[in-house]
């Protein structure tokens, strides 16, 4: 039963994975595109938590807590980079 | 006691799948940037964090083995997600990124 309620909910998160990539590829502006690479990374999270409950092993729950931050790391420079045109600042005076 | 832990998992890990996939919904059905980043950043947070305490609650109860990372990511999934939303939306703003066509009021027009 376990099992089987596994199988099915990865079935669906890789449905839902779809349509982020959906509006990924054909959404109009470029913060779209933002919005659907991070609630991609957000979906990668989830899946690789019930992947390990799949297979039983504990060695994948450190790849949870790197992907969340790495995620939280791309989406905050993809923004400054789109609000201030770049990332890191060299000017010391503002 | 058994049938208890398994069904607390699965109406963990279902509650979660079933709130990514409005997520997925609300970014595919949603007119413009700011409703679909409102989709996304609260319901996809919302159902990553139930399926996180799905797993956390399996761990625990029946292989035997507290986690304390995916504790810690939860923790850390509930701060920064909202942040990442809102980085988002504010950026889209400022680089002129039109609302919907019929939306009745805009706030932070008025504001500079």
């Amino acid at each position: 039963m376990l099992v089987i309620a596994m199988q099915v909910s990865l079935v669906l998160i890789t449905i839902a994975m779809l349509g982020f990539i959906y509006r990924l590829i054909k959404g109009p502006t470029v913060p779209d595109r933002i919005v659907a690479l991070d609630a991609i990374g957000i979906n990668l999270v989830a899946m690789i938590a019930v992947l390990s409950m799949l297979f039983r092993t504990y060695v994948f729950l450190d790849v949870i807590l790197l992907l969340g931050i790495l995620s939280f790391i791309g989406t905050t420079a993809f923004s400054k980079f789109l609000e201030k045109g770049e990332i890191i600042e060299n000017d010391r005076n503002h | 006691m058994t049938v208890i832990i398994e069904t607390m998992i699965i109406l963990f890990l279902l509650l979660g799948v079933f709130l990514t996939l409005v997520a997925a919904f609300g970014v595919i059905r949603l007119p413009d940037v700011y409703t679909r980043n409102h989709a996304a950043s609260k319901s996809a947070t919302l159902g990553v964090m139930f399926i996180l305490l799905s797993c956390f609650l399996y761990f625990y109860l029946i292989e035997g083995h507290f986690s304390s990372r995916v504790l810690l990511g939860i923790a850390f999934i509930f701060i920064t997600a909202p942040v990442g939303g809102h980085l988002i939306s504010r950026a889209a703003y400022h680089s002129g990124v039109k609302l919907w066509g019929k939306s009745v009021r805009d706030d932070l027009k008025n504001k500079k």
